[in-house]
């Protein structure tokens, strides 16, 4: 404990012999601690937002499918269990954000244009609680019910096929017998959506009415089910899987949409990339100080070593010297993160890039978001490194032998 | 009681393409509360033999003993414990760790052997007064004369009571009036308290002080005079 003591106040008082080095050297921990934190959660927002409304367009958490359909996404393969089994199924075991939906390929056709869609037959209810494509309405109304003979198209879409709000509209696809389905619909509202694409993909009708269209009773081709945190799926998997039986497949989203699922495992290996990254740049500047810092001491040190001191509290003086170095900086660093991150909480226009954005499923506004585990992986890399970076300068000053080190000129 | 027991030393230096014998087959003994002083030219092995005896440096052969513990052949933890709590120094120049205060810098050692804070407190401050230095306790060494420096340095060498006090040209870098008051406060010392002192130095005013002198020359012990301290 006493060793402690003196190797605490030995480490602070020199750190600020030189001052302005060490101030030098805190700006740039601080400003390398800041770009980690801000430039990570500018990368983590933008992240979880693609992934947000991938799972939100339409996937849900966990989903169940007929064990074809992601083969062959046609009527003919639908849920073995009928929607109001499916209702009575999920929602008595507690389960409350769930939607049992059909979504076929079909032909939209307005008078003037025809375009393929993907058509999902949805109770607008349920279907707002587990995905936001369809549910941002700008024009007209959304559907009332499963029931509703009206039809809700992108805007996009409709600027398409050059329809409106209150025109008709002709849907056509195939019912199991492979014969044509078809049937007329008033547009009764256009959505728009994050991304360009799902507006010109999906037309939402009232899954009623659409069954009667397909004439498949009562049967869906996918149920989809949302839980708390997208990233903790595992115990939703297990649940529905026990509910759903064996008859059907069950999967998660990571599963369903590859490329959503290994966008979260490469951006957190991006964050470590990058940590990393900015530590070998600051690195270079701890190491030369710290080395600058034993050179100028060597006399000090050499009398410390004469006077008893163990080769190993030299040792711990020059580590707990750069120790607090990287804390005072990764202090300063963090709170310049959160000072500049929190002001842009209400996100970042990007608009001026958002076509080449979308390519890859972002959308137009950035919100940057800080994530306990990218400040904890950022300090710790800091520390731990930075720690590791010191052994070298620290080593070479516990080796000094003490009569050499004091007459060294 | 012998404090320091040298036997047969030897320490040869490599400079260029000469050996340099620093140490030739010395013997020497100093009893307990001896005041010696080692005298000789530059480079004629003082510094080294001191050096020997203090653990800061390891004789090519030969016994180094203090206080009846044969210490030439410890390791460097050891030596760093013997001289912890054995020995205390004072040497020519930078003699004091710049960021700790005169009454920091007294209680260093004793920190570093675990004394506790009050007990450090009471005793540095007791020591700091005896060596004329009441006042400028809380002064770090820049903000200290030269004679300040050295007596803060005597203070830390004698203030945990150590049996032996090795000084290195204590004297070299005062004036002769600060020189005089600090080599009498070595002999207030070592009448006091008996500390043992073994002082290098080849400043004619110091060995004037000491109770024996030795004399020394291309590593070899040549004179080993008792006198009557001044």
């Amino acid at each position: 404990m006493h060793y402690v003591q003196i190797i605490f106040t030995l480490a602070w008082r020199n750190l600020w012999r030189n001052h302005r080095r060490t101030i030098i050297m805190l700006a740039a921990i601080s400003v390398g601690a800041w770009a980690m934190i801000f430039m990570t959660s500018l990368m983590r927002g933008m992240v979880n937002e693609m992934l947000r409304d991938g799972i939100r367009a339409l996937p849900g958490h966990v989903q169940v499918h007929h064990p074809d359909y992601r083969d062959d996404p046609s009527v003919g393969n639908l849920v073995s269990l009928t929607s109001a089994e499916i209702d009575a199924t999920l929602a008595g075991a507690g389960i409350e954000r769930f939607t049992a939906r059909i979504r076929v390929p079909a032909i939209i056709s307005s008078e003037r244009e025809s375009r393929g869609v993907t058509l999902i037959g949805a109770d607008p209810l349920r279907e707002k609680s587990v995905a936001a494509v369809g549910s941002e309405i700008v024009e007209g109304r959304n559907l009332d019910g499963p029931d509703d003979g009206g039809v809700v198209l992108g805007r996009k879409l409709a600027e398409k096929l050059e329809t409106q709000v209150g025109k008709r509209i002709v849907l056509m696809s195939q019912d199991p017998d492979n014969e044509v389905a078809d049937r007329g619909y008033r547009v009764v509202g256009l959505f728009e959506a994050n991304l360009a694409a799902h507006e010109e993909a999906f037309v939402f009708a009232g899954r009623e009415t659409v069954q009667k269209m397909l004439r498949i009773d009562d049967r869906v081709s996918e149920v989809a089910v949302a839980g708390d945190d997208y990233r903790v799926v595992d115990a939703l998997l297990a649940e529905v899987r026990v509910l759903m039986g064996k008859d059907d497949e069950v999967l998660p989203w990571t599963e369903l949409d590859e490329y959503l699922g290994t966008m979260l495992g490469v951006m957190d290996g991006f964050v470590l990339v990058w940590v990393v990254v900015i530590f070998l740049a600051l690195s270079f500047g701890l190491v030369n100080t710290l080395v600058m810092a034993v050179f100028e001491r060597v006399r000090e040190i050499g009398l410390m070593l004469a006077l008893g001191m163990r080769p190993s509290s030299i040792l711990g003086q020059i580590i707990v010297e750069s120790v607090l170095l990287l804390v005072l900086g990764l202090i300063i660093g963090n709170l310049l993160a959160f000072a500049s991150i929190i002001p842009l909480k209400d996100g970042i226009d990007i608009s001026i890039v958002a076509e080449g954005m979308e390519m890859f499923g972002a959308s137009s506004i950035l919100y940057p978001e800080i994530e306990k585990s990218d400040v904890i992986l950022a300090n710790i890399v800091v520390l731990v490194l930075g720690f590791i970076a010191s052994l070298s300068p620290a080593w070479q000053a516990s080796r000094y032998e003490p009569v050499e080190a004091i007459t060294k000129v | 009681m012998t404090a320091v027991r040298c036997i047969d030393l030897c320490k040869t230096y490599r400079q260029g393409d000469q050996d340099i014998k620093a140490l030739d087959h010395v013997d020497l003994e100093v009893e307990h509360s001896g005041f010696v002083c080692l005298s000789a030219p530059s480079g004629g092995g003082k510094t080294t033999l001191l050096n020997a005896i203090g653990g800061l440096d390891i004789p090519d052969s030969g016994e180094v003993w203090v206080a009846g513990q044969r210490i030439d052949q410890l390791s460097k933890g050891e030596l760093a414990a013997i001289r912890l709590t054995q020995i205390g120094f004072v040497f020519q120049a930078y003699n004091l760790i710049p960021v700790l205060t005169a009454q920091e810098n007294v209680e260093f050692v004793m920190q570093v052997q675990g004394v506790a804070a009050a007990d450090r407190r009471s005793k540095s401050q007791a020591i700091l007064e005896e060596v004329g230095l009441k006042g400028l306790e809380d002064r770090r060494p820049a903000e200290m004369s030269g004679g300040q420096q050295q007596r803060v340095a005597v203070a830390r060498a004698i203030v945990s009571r150590p049996a032996l006090v090795l000084a290195d040209e204590p004297t070299a870098n005062l004036d002769s009036k600060t020189s005089d008051e600090l080599m009498e406060l070595f002999v207030e010392l070592n009448n006091h308290h008996d500390t043992t002192f073994v002082i290098a130095t080849h400043d004619q005013r110091v060995m004037a002080y000491a109770k024996r002198l030795i004399k020394m020359l291309d590593g070899r012990i040549v004179e080993d005079i008792e006198q009557r301290a001044a």
